[in-house]
């Protein structure tokens, strides 16, 4: 077991610095001179060259990497051009309202999805089963930006329940998830959040239930004499260290896919800041951005294959 | 040493194929060995080696059947596999009639394979499912440069030839066969490229006992119509005496004990041999046995036990036998109608209180 | 069963035999999807859909770029304006099929592109496993430590927009999945005994990937890449509302969705207009390939 998790997080530094060198590439695939835009028009070819020495685009690739990664480490990952405010506290600060809605957006689906799913196997074939596999596909197939557009049409114009967007009077003196009147705010986008992966959950428990179903060892309940209801308890025991890991995965999934939700709602997290970044081509902010939420893709994914293995202990993957 | 006396066996024939004459063994193997690697731990290194053909020499006689028995495990497919070059061995040599196989000198791998094909054990397997058993059969003679239209007629030939009507079976898919007629495909495809030495690897075990028994004839009267040579694997001692002219018994990777067929069976010298022997399911009540002569599992091919590597259930077990590999002897040197065993207890002076006294003559 | 024997060796073929009529494995899978209703509906409405995106010039009834002051956002219904107007007064329904043409080509030609270059290297990877192996894979891996939605992001974001830089990104995201899925089947395959059977004829590796290899690859990855249509249709969408895809005036269901959005107080039937079109068409490419992976399940 402890080898396993040595072994684990051990693969998980090659991972990490694979990851660290495509955020070096975003900056090099990025089109145009980043010192062309740092000039005055009438700087000289010599004015340009200084300023290249001066900010260490003159050396070779490899050494520049170093350097930016030596910077990271120790968690400088440079200025954004739009605000000329340091990345790091940005991307950190905006991090943070983007992982409680996320979280709150997956123990919803998690919740939902294993009642649904139980649902839908009990009578396999049913017609709550063909209703919960359609809401399902809805949830799988349905763009989330789309999503949020309908909410707010609904909730925040036909009804005006909740408001559109933003956070409020919160998101400048501090949010109060436990306060109604901040967190009416985030009704909407938890909502958008938790929709594909209460679908795609939703798939994965009916199936795995109803192949656990069939299996021998279910009869064998049957025989003993357990009522139905019984035996799916001792279905559902059976599959949830795996709904566990999926809970995890989907958590990944939805910090780094919150973007297009948080543009709908202009919520202030991660997505929006990465928004903001592309339509001000502010680069630095996009890198350090993205290495943000990739190691925390990367982590969370670590944590959940760890809790698995304690959960489970057939799984032992090398 | 690739020209020696054999006594030339019972159906010497006039093969065009033939290069060293009937005398000259089909195949030599001399000293064939291959470890494979196990990783592990965090940086995944090489820990320990599975010692899966450790040191193993044989000839095969032309025209004859040597069996290949021996618990699950024991190695005999990564034997055949090795034969066949379908994994390269760490150690040893094999000469096919006469001739060393894969260096510079002797034949060309191209020629091992025309001469030397193999029957796979799983029909699940070892059918292509997306290919009609035509296509499957006929893969073979279009590699080595036939025509489309030549491979064709010669695997509907070749169907008839092992009981499958082509105009019925040409078309279909391996999944719409049964297990004996999927067999009967494998043997067919082996056939496609005219090959002279068989090598049968558990090649009816998975059959019902009546299909088994028409693929064993099948098998009897190709092996005379084709003048084919056999080493039929398996691990059904029922079958290898049936099919066999010799037999070799192999245990953990090492040959125990090899002679002519009614010899092992009715006289066998290796306490393994006697215990696999005393096995079988008799079909007289009276002669059924309740105790289990083989007590538990095989020992880990991993470590393999010192000295003689039966000696942890081995029921004569001495000494001697934990401390010195008893050895089988000059294999490549003796007869076809010598029964060797490698055993302490039937070489004289070995040290075991049941050895001979006397050399034997 | 001696019969049986004497029976094997006849060698002579008896030309009077009937003839077995056998079905091919394609026959087998569209004889399973005859009956699949849903999945035979789907796959009418995409040719629908498809269709008419070609034909769009033939078909819209106004131009899709000429836009009218006086006829902005007028509702669904409205005079001749069947789905009614966008922001700019443009037509609607003629946008819509417009649109189609970039939506549907980012969903499939990524695809495409990916299934290609990544079973390559999935193929290649699991065939020859060891070092060649690692290599591939490892590198995929790093991929997969970002999801799908940030690393199109990424990527797209600092390449810029256009159809192109699109395309390109899209492809980038969809390959490790396929490489993955190529990866693993080969190597099952791989260990299969035809496979050495194969090799034992001295068949050269080439031969042996495309006779053996392929035929059996090609089902799970067409499969798992029919999947992907639906995701790459939805990413691409998600990168033109970002303002990561075509430019302004070109029609795109995922560009129209984010210029309406500021229009969801006036007209909020009209601004969902290019969503329902988006989740229509993912919703059909999801269910034909459930159907397809049912009907291509088939037992060896």
């Amino acid at each position: 077991m402890w080898l396993y998790a040595l072994r684990r997080i051990i693969l998980t530094i090659p991972i990490l610095f694979g990851v660290t060198v495509i955020c070096f590439a975003l900056v090099q695939i990025a089109p145009g001179d980043p010192i062309q835009n740092l000039l005055s028009p009438t700087a000289s070819q010599a004015d340009a060259e200084r300023l290249r020495a001066a900010y260490g685009l003159d050396k070779p690739l490899p050494v520049q990497y170093v350097i930016w990664l030596g910077k990271v480490l120790v968690g400088d990952m440079g200025m954004s051009i739009a605000n000329n405010t340091p990345v790091t506290g940005e991307v950190l600060r905006a991090f943070m309202n983007t992982i409680v809605i996320a979280m709150i957006a997956v123990v919803i689906a998690f919740v939902l999805s294993t009642i649904f799913g139980v649902a839908a196997a009990y009578r396999s074939g049913g017609l709550v089963d063909k209703a919960i596999t359609a809401v399902a596909v809805f949830g799988i197939s349905v763009p989330t930006f789309w999503l949020g557009v309908i909410l707010v049409i609904i909730f925040a114009v036909n009804l005006s329940w909740l408001p559109a967007t933003g956070m409020g009077a919160g998101g400048s003196k501090g949010f109060d998830y436990l306060s109604w009147s901040d967190f009416r705010f985030a009704v909407m986008p938890i909502i958008a959040l938790a929709l594909p992966p209460l679908g795609i959950m939703t798939r994965t428990t009916r199936s795995s239930l109803s192949e656990i179903l069939n299996q021998d060892f279910v009869q064998t309940l049957r025989a003993k004499g357990l009522t139905e209801t019984e035996v799916m308890i001792h279905a559902v025991r059976n599959i949830m260290p795996a709904a566990v890991a999926m809970l995890g995965l989907q958590l990944g999934y939805l910090i780094g896919g919150s973007v297009l939700v948080e543009t709908v709602f202009t919520w202030p997290g991660t997505g929006y800041l990465l928004n903001k970044a592309i339509l001000t081509r502010d680069i630095p902010l996009l890198q350090g951005t993205i290495l943000v939420l990739a190691t925390a893709f990367v982590l969370i994914n670590l944590v959940v294959d760890l809790a698995q293995s304690l959960i489970d202990p057939r799984i032992k993957r090398s | 040493m690739t020209q020696m006396a054999i006594s030339p066996p019972a159906a010497a024939s006039e093969d065009p194929r033939d290069r060293g004459g009937p005398a000259q063994p089909m195949l030599i193997v001399d000293g064939i060995r291959k470890y494979f690697p196990i990783r592990a731990g965090v940086l995944n290194r090489t820990v320990a080696e599975v010692k899966a053909v450790d040191d193993i020499s044989f000839y095969v006689v032309k025209g004859e059947t040597l069996g290949i028995v021996g618990e699950s495990g024991c190695g005999k497919s990564t034997l055949a596999r090795l034969l066949m070059h379908l994994i390269d061995r760490d150690d040893g040599h094999l000469i096919l009639d006469g001739d060393l196989v894969g260096e510079e000198t002797g034949v060309p791998l191209d020629g091992l394979r025309r001469a030397l094909q193999m029957v796979f054990q799983d029909s699940y397997s070892s059918l292509n499912p997306r290919l009609p058993i035509e296509q499957s059969i006929a893969y073979g003679p279009k590699v080595q440069g036939a025509s489309s239209k030549v491979a064709k007629a010669q695997a509907r030939a070749l169907m008839e030839k092992v009981g499958l009507k082509a105009n019925l079976f040409a078309q279909r898919y391996p999944h719409e066969l049964s297990g004996g007629q999927k067999q009967r495909v494998n043997i067919a495809r082996a056939l496609a490229l005219d090959p002279r030495l068989l090598i049968l690897d558990e090649a009816v075990s998975a059959l019902d006992k009546s299909v088994e028994a028409q693929v064993l004839n099948l098998l009897e009267d190709l092996k005379r119509q084709l003048n084919l040579t056999y080493i039929f694997i398996s691990h059904d001692l029922h079958v290898v005496r049936y099919i066999s002219d010799r037999v070799l018994v192999m245990y953990l990777g090492q040959v125990v004990e090899i002679g002519p067929v009614d010899k092992i069976y009715e006289d066998p010298q290796h306490p393994y041999t006697q215990a696999l022997l005393a096995c079988r399911l008799s079909m007289d009540p009276e002669e059924r046995v309740e105790a289990a002569p083989l007590a538990g599992d095989p020992p880990n091919p991993v470590n393999p036990p010192s000295g003689c590597r039966f000696h942890t259930r081995c029921p004569f077990m001495e000494d001697v036998c934990m401390s010195k590999a008893p050895s089988l002897g000059d294999v490549l040197r003796s007869s076809a109608q010598d029964h060797l065993a490698a055993c302490h207890m039937v070489h004289p002076g070995s040290g075991h209180s049941r050895a001979p006294l006397a050399v034997r003559a | 069963m001696t019969d049986a024997v004497a029976n094997s060796l006849a060698v002579a073929p008896s030309q009077s035999a009937p003839t077995a009529r056998v079905r091919s494995y394609w026959g087998g899978v569209w004889q399973r999807l005859r009956y699949d209703y849903v999945t035979l509906f789907c796959i009418a409405l995409i040719i629908l859909i498809v269709l008419s995106a070609v034909f769009a010039p033939w078909l819209a009834p106004f131009d899709p770029y000429k836009s009218s002051m006086a006829n902005r956002l007028r509702p669904i219904g409205y005079k001749q304006f069947l789905l009614g107007t966008d922001e700019q007064g443009r037509d609607m329904l003629s946008r819509l099929l417009y649109g189609g043409r970039v939506s549907l080509l980012m969903g499939i030609v990524p695809v495409i592109l990916a299934t290609v270059i990544g079973g390559l290297f999935g193929v290649v990877a699991g065939y020859y496993g060891r070092k060649v192996n690692m290599g591939i894979m490892r590198t995929m891996d790093i991929f997969f430590a970002f999801p799908s939605v940030l690393l199109a992001v990424a990527i797209s974001g600092s390449l810029g927009g256009g159809i192109t830089n699109q395309m390109l990104t899209l492809t980038v995201v969809l390959i490790p999945p396929i490489c993955r899925v190529a990866e693993t089947a080969t190597s099952q395959v791989r260990n299969m005994d035809f496979v050495d059977a194969a090799r034992a004829t001295g068949a050269s590796t080439t031969s042996i990937l495309f006779t053996h290899v392929l035929i059996n690859v090609m089902s799970p990855v067409l499969v798992y890449a029919s999947t992907l249509v639906s995701i790459s249709i939805i990413l691409a969408s998600g990168l033109s509302f970002l303002g990561l895809g075509v430019s302004p005036p070109t029609a795109d269901w995922g560009l129209m969705l984010s210029t309406l959005r500021q229009s969801i107080y006036v007209q909020p039937l009209v601004s969902a207009i290019p969503g329902v079109a988006i989740l229509v068409t993912s919703i059909a490419f999801n269910l034909v390939s459930d159907g397809l992976r049912q009907a291509m399940d088939v037992k060896a």
